[in-house]
């Protein structure tokens, strides 16, 4: 007799989840580098426990741990009949191309990329203008005249990235030197911190003194070889300035975790737009980050010319040069 | 050219870093495959330990604790690499990639049950890693022209493991070449069948040689975790258990000569680091994935037999059946 009644129980519960999840199902896919990247992926998944927390809501994910699972990935959750999907990454547009025709009636958004599909959003963030404001900092901070850079995989968009630093070290010191590498050409490059840390000593023993890492979990050996030695580094997408207070100078932080929960939101309100959506300084898509961990670290100097500059850019008096509307930097 | 003299020594000192590992891990491979058990799974075990070192050290603070973890987890998956196929005869390939993906998902696994940080370790405090040593006079040698930066620069200023690597090295060879235990380890893994017949036991020595080969992965993989990075993070070796096998093949299974492949490999990955464009006269920039690659290239050419010629123990890869 129990059992029985436990059965009916777990049986109408069970009814009742299903029932509920079927209003509204969201989804969200993680690029290699993983969950807890401390970065980029770190930021989306801040994001999406932020939209539980505050709506109740539970969502699906799924960690993309090698190349061939990206399209089967965004396929099962469709056929699952999970909407939104968020899917993070660049690497991701190619198999979102392919699938998200075959599901017309699916919403789906992707982070970092442009896909021109009816029934994608497209969001990506100005890093150039971001990355612009922590070079301006580097340049001021470097008593040596040299800082590196630390990208991930070699890829277009960390060329933006690099691109944006350097014309802002240039900004800060036109004479300043900027040492620049890329860890890797395959996606191993995102989490290869030991291969991270190796170049940091590379660049400081080169003469860098600040050096910025835009390479997902790869960073997190930058930034340990950076306080290792005594130096200054800049951390990227999430705000890293905890990890090593008084070595993180600051952190290019771009707002990852703002997108995924507004397009979690919209679409639970009904009211997901699609198309092309970029996130710049003036949106405070991207930024600077300063808190208790770093504010020793950044002059008010500093901080006033950051703040000039980014108004600035945001009025249109400093261009700074998007790597990828050309594939090219004028200043490298 | 003059800013490849500037940065000749920079160079040299990051060969050696980046050469450490494979060179623990290939002396590994080298005690097991002369004793005839073929070792792909030298990866699986620098994971594990790497992780069970980083673990271990954050928890109890203290870098010789992880290395001991490292080194017992090492140890344990090659036992079971030992027991598959030494008592069970199984087949060698199949058992090292099997340890190969169970390292893979179980670090993360249990990483993330743990400490809860999506499969890495809590970064570690400087108790908890082998700092970087300087060697007697090495700063009062530093202007002595030429000797000076050789010595300062190159040879001082690593972490206590690295000058375990290179004491390894002629150790392994007095082992294999100058010991009993050494001759018998080579003769098992040539003709397991004389062996037997001299009274020797060959379950025995060949468990001996995969403990051997434990342990030395063991350093291996704590040298990553906790001596040149600071924790653990998700397939932290990268391959570098597959390029210490070339390394190995490419040595023609000798000690001195594995160093060298090692120093040689090791060079490979540094190049591209320290000098990020390279340009050759009528090629252009010469791309990163070549130097990546080229341990690989190496390997192959010479198994093709274009460099002389990599002549494997003769028992490789083969059980020993006693006779009955």
């Amino acid at each position: 007799m129990k059992l029985k009644l436990f059965a009916a129980v777990a049986a109408a519960a069970m009814m009742a989840t299903s029932a509920f999840a079927a209003d509204f199902k969201p989804a969200l896919i993680f690029d290699m580098g993983g969950k807890f990247d401390k970065s980029f992926n770190e930021s989306a998944y801040n994001g999406a426990e932020k939209f539980k927390a505050d709506t109740g809501i539970e969502y699906a994910e799924f960690e993309v741990t090698n190349a061939s699972q990206r399209e089967q990935a965004i396929r099962n959750f469709a056929r699952r009949g999970h909407s939104p999907i968020i899917v993070m990454g660049f690497q991701n547009a190619e198999p979102l191309g392919t699938v998200a025709p075959q599901f017309p009636e699916t919403e789906f958004a992707i982070i970092d990329m442009v896909v021109d599909l009816p029934n994608v959003r497209s969001v990506v963030f100005n890093e150039h203008e971001g990355s612009y404001l922590v070079g301006l900092l580097a340049g001021m901070k470097s008593e040596t005249g040299t800082v590196g850079f630390v990208g991930g995989m070699d890829v277009p968009l960390i060329r933006k990235f690099a691109c944006g630093y350097v014309q802002g070290v240039k900004a800060a010191d036109a004479e300043a030197k900027v040492i620049q590498n890329m860890t890797g050409e395959t996606p191993a490059a995102w989490n290869d911190p030991v291969k991270g840390g190796e170049i940091t000593k590379a660049q400081i023993d080169g003469g860098a003194d600040v050096v910025y890492a835009a390479a997902g979990g790869t960073g997190v050996g930058v930034l340990q070889k950076a306080a290792d030695e005594g130096k200054f580094s800049i951390g990227v997408d999430s705000n890293q300035n905890y990890l090593h207070p008084g070595s993180v100078l600051t952190s290019m932080v771009k707002r990852v975790d703002v997108a995924v929960y507004n397009a979690f939101l919209d679409a639970k309100e009904g009211k997901f737009e699609t198309g092309f959506n970029a996130l710049g300084l003036e949106a405070d898509g991207v930024g600077w980050a300063l808190d208790d961990n770093n504010a020793d670290l950044v002059s008010d100097e500093m901080k006033a010319a950051v703040e000039k500059a980014k108004a600035e850019i945001i009025a249109g008096d400093i261009a700074v040069h998007d790597y990828m509307s050309s594939d090219s930097c004028p200043v490298m | 050219m003059e800013d490849f003299l500037i940065k000749l020594p920079l160079l040299l000192d990051s060969m050696i870093r980046l050469s450490v590992p494979l060179l623990f891990a290939a002396l590994a491979g080298l005690f097991s495959e002369r004793s005839g058990i073929f070792d792909i799974s030298l990866e699986g075990k620098m994971l594990g330990a790497a992780f069970a070192a980083a673990a271990a050290a954050a928890v109890m603070d203290s870098a010789l604790a992880g290395l001991l973890a490292g080194i017992l987890v090492s140890v344990a998956l090659a036992l079971v690499h030992g027991f598959a196929s030494i008592t069970q005869r199984g087949n060698q390939i199949v058992s090292g990639v099997a340890i190969n993906f169970v390292a893979l998902g179980l670090t993360v696994l249990l990483g993330q049950a743990w400490f809860s940080q999506g499969g890495r370790t809590p970064q570690l405090s400087p108790d908890g890693r082998f700092g970087e040593l300087t060697l007697p006079f090495a700063d009062q040698l530093a202007d002595v022209p030429f000797l000076g930066p050789l010595y300062e620069g190159i040879i001082s200023g690593h972490n206590i493991l690295v000058y375990a690597a290179f004491l390894m090295v002629p150790l392994s060879w007095w082992v294999l070449f100058r010991t009993r235990f050494g001759l018998r380890l080579r003769a098992v893994g040539e003709n397991p069948a004389a062996v037997d017949t001299a009274g020797v036991s060959v379950i025995w020595l060949r468990y001996r040689a995969v403990i051997v080969c434990g342990l030395l992965c063991g350093f291996a993989g704590a040298y990553l975790s906790i001596a040149q990075a600071s924790g653990f993070t998700k397939d932290m070796t990268a391959g570098r258990g597959f390029i210490a096998l070339a390394a190995l093949i490419f040595a023609k299974w000798k000690p001195v000569p594995v160093m060298m492949a090692c120093l040689l490999f090791g060079l490979l990955q540094a190049i591209p680091i320290q000098y990020p464009q390279i340009s050759l006269p009528g090629i252009g920039i010469v791309p990163g994935q070549v130097m990546q690659a080229l341990p690989y290239v190496l390997t192959v050419v010479l198994l093709a037999g274009f460099i002389g010629k990599a002549i494997p123990p003769k028992a490789g890869g083969v059980p020993y059946v006693k006779e009955r």
